[in-house]
């Protein structure tokens, strides 16, 4: 009998001049994680953008328990989306999106 | 709760609205003290005036300066000249007799290597002895590390590696710094935990580096600098005529 793959859920803010639409996020932190960890690590990190709200620049992140500090230095190492410099602070990492929504303040 | 230190933010002096917003920026991502590096020619007036923004967000300051020295007679004669007006004095090593003075001096708090040649990374097995026995402390840039790409990144965290195993090895001290120019370089510390993670440090170990290393280093040199300093492990405690009895 194989385990249940544990997630892990990652509240984000994204600083940046100009507004940055869900799907450009999407792809940068994909891209971002492609380039540091190439095409078996990613494919280790169950990665999904699961929400992402453009106007107050924040979102939340799932991926495997695994691979927590990956995606996190990946997110790190993002300084630019559409040639457009910005920045993307983890708010907090937690187990549950319940325990998230408590917890971070968005 | 840790007390996290970003040592190196690198705003321009005269633009004091990015200045206010690295500061604030820095201190809502949890950093409670801020070295900011300042030019050898700044004023009182500018240090207060610095002073007040870090305060305004709770934050303190903390002078720093970088040292650039093309000579070890050079770099000698710059630590007697600056020692005594900055809290933490950085030595940019770009050969290796400058690297190998900075090391053994016991003035030099940092030690930081250009992150843009690989070539120019000195910290070697007898670097690393030198600056044991000195104290001093390998400062991590994150600045390069994240703003770079491709080939210069993967030289860029190969030699890290490398230079981190050493350090480990003659237990010195690493210091992990931001290194940022503007808010765009600027991250939190378990970020640079997780970033320091692909460099073989530890989390631990990371987070070691962003508060007490650099904590140690500015308390350290915050005593020697105080009035009431003598010697390492003398200070005074009072003077003889504060005490009338005595």
């Amino acid at each position: 009998m194989s385990r249940r793959v544990r997630k892990r859920y990652l509240a984000f803010r994204v600083v940046s001049d100009q507004s940055i639409s869900k799907r450009d996020v999407a792809d940068a932190v994909w891209n971002a994680v492609l380039r540091l960890f190439g095409e078996y690590g990613t494919s280790q990190t169950n990665l999904a953008l699961i929400e992402y709200d453009q106007e107050k620049s924040w979102g939340i992140i799932r991926c495997s328990h695994r691979a927590v500090e990956m995606v996190r230095a990946s997110i790190t190492s993002l300084t630019e989306i559409n040639e457009k410099p910005v920045a993307i602070h983890v708010l907090g990492v937690y187990g549950t999106l319940k325990a998230l929504r408590r917890k971070v303040s968005l | 709760m840790k007390k996290f230190v970003d040592l190196h933010l690198q705003p321009s002096i005269k633009d004091l609205t990015q200045m206010k917003k690295m500061v604030s920026l820095a201190s809502e991502l949890g950093y409670r003290m801020i070295g900011i590096t300042l030019p050898p020619n700044v004023t009182r007036d500018t240090v207060k005036q610095l002073q007040s923004i870090c305060n305004n967000v709770k934050t303190d300051l903390i002078t720093r300066m970088d040292l650039s020295p093309k000579t070890p007679r050079e770099l000698l004669h710059k630590l007697s000249r600056f020692r005594r007006k900055f809290e933490v004095i950085s030595v940019i090593c770009t050969s290796k007799a400058v690297a190998r003075q900075a090391a053994k001096d016991r003035r030099v708090d940092l030690l930081s290597f250009p992150a843009t040649s690989p070539r120019k990374r000195f910290f070697d097995h007898a670097e690393a002895e030198l600056a044991s026995k000195a104290f001093s402390s390998l400062e991590i840039d994150m600045a390069p590390l994240i703003s770079s790409k491709s080939f210069s990144r993967i030289r860029l965290l190969s030699s890290l590696r490398k230079e981190v195993r050493i350090a480990r090895k003659f237990s010195v001290p690493i210091t992990i710094s931001s290194g940022a120019t503007n808010i765009h370089l600027i991250r939190g510390p378990y970020d640079y935990a997780a970033v320091a993670s692909l460099f073989d440090m530890a989390t631990p170990l990371a987070l070691r580096a962003l508060s007490e290393t650099p904590l140690t280093i500015v308390q350290r040199n915050r005593e020697k600098l105080s009035p009431n300093f003598v010697a390492p492990g003398i200070r005074l405690v009072r003077r003889k005529n504060c005490c009338p009895d005595a």
